[in-house]
């Protein structure tokens, strides 16, 4: 059985992590907060984004158009974004992402086609372990504390440069997107040849518009790369705040088992010291009795 | 009046009823009042003019990156960076 003072120790150092991640709860917590107005902050502008390319590529059709849209004919190197966060401690958040990432490019790999691996966010690297020689870039973003546009669009910039020089044919993204603070939802989508959204009737009011500056394809082949860019910034952003969500969570689990650990101890410290107690009165008492 | 809208991807930035806005456009300013035809642009970086009133004093916004669209709900202005 332990000795008293080491049950002592174990108590204090216990505790002194369950303030450690109580305070690291209470801090998600109020990140989260922020994260989640960012994320709600960013929806207008990705939704109008979205009806408005809608509507033009309809219009425009495939004919001619800018190889984002239309990608390069061919789908043998495929390359994944994968974002996760910069930092750790938040449950299985971003092994999720990891591993969503992995078995798809085993999956591509089962197809025969090349898979390579754009990295970012600090997390990610763990891939490295996996597919050492797939790793075509590691984008450093350990500056970043809240997500800007600018972040998002150094990230969509890179992809188009290496897209125009053949670099890959395809991009997906893979994030978690924030259903609620509890769920986190690991997610893929197609970045690269831009994914047309369907046309939602009657929203759309591109349909009535007669006149552009300059022409509609001049328009397009502008918006493309923003689309891009837009949807990596909600990524960031959707990261952002599940990040927050699963590390609340994460440190309300580990509050609750310290709290757990702690009282458990504390039986087994208090029992400990009864039983030094007894052992020394029979002793006090058998040493009386034989004066 | 004009409803107009100008969004950044980090915010809705405004929406509001104003009078007119004059937005330099890539082939050249244009402005918008009520009922204008439904049109779309893109803008070259510079300041928009917010009138408030028909009189008044212009408001002018800085923005980059911008995209302008005008339907039947009023103008708005898509801008990477505004303000």
């Amino acid at each position: 059985m332990a000795s008293l003072k080491a049950l002592k120790i174990r108590i204090n150092s216990v505790k002194s992590t369950q303030k450690i991640t109580k305070a690291m709860k209470m801090v998600a917590a109020a990140k989260l907060r922020r994260a989640q107005d960012a994320a709600q902050n960013g929806r207008p502008y990705a939704e109008r984004l979205e009806a408005v390319m809608a509507g033009m590529a309809a219009r425009v059709g495939g004919v001619g158009a800018s190889p984002l849209l239309a990608g390069t004919g061919k789908d043998d190197v495929q390359l994944l974004v994968v974002a996760t966060s910069e930092r750790g401690l938040a449950g299985a958040f971003n092994t999720n992402i990891v591993r969503a990432a992995r078995r798809k490019a085993e999956e591509l790999q089962a197809q025969g086609k090349t898979v390579k691996f754009y990295i970012a966010g600090k997390k990610g690297r763990v891939l490295k372990r996996f597919f050492p020689n797939a790793i075509l870039a590691d984008h450093d973003m350990s500056a970043i504390k809240a997500p800007k546009f600018d972040d998002a669009r150094v990230i969509a910039d890179d992809l188009i440069a290496r897209f125009g020089r053949g670099e890959f044919d395809v991009a997906h993204l893979f994030y978690s997107k924030f259903v609620s603070a509890l769920v986190q939802d690991p997610v893929s989508q197609q970045l690269i040849p831009v994914p047309m959204p369907a046309p939602t009737k009657g929203e759309t009011s591109v349909e009535a518009v007669a006149e552009f500056e300059p022409s509609e394809e001049d328009i397009l082949d502008a918006l493309l790369p923003r689309n891009v860019a837009v949807q990596i910034f909600r990524a960031l952003l959707e990261n952002q705040a599940g990040f927050y969500g699963s590390q609340m969570n994460a440190m309300d689990n580990a509050t609750r088992n310290a709290g757990d650990m702690i009282r458990r101890l504390s039986i087994q410290y208090n029992r400990t010291r009864q039983a030094a107690i007894t052992t020394e009165l029979v002793e006090i008492i058998s040493g009386a009795e034989a004066l | 009046m004009l409803h107009f809208e100008l969004v950044t991807p980090e915010k809705l930035l405004r929406s509001e009823e104003v009078h007119m806005v004059v937005v330099p456009g890539t082939e050249g300013d244009f402005g918008v009042l009520e009922g204008h035809a439904p049109f779309m642009s893109t803008i070259r970086d510079g300041a928009i003019q917010v009138y408030r009133t028909e009189k008044g004093e212009p408001e002018s916004i800085q923005i980059r990156g911008g995209f302008a669209e005008v339907g039947p709900k009023g103008l708005t202005v898509l801008a990477e960076h505004a303000g």
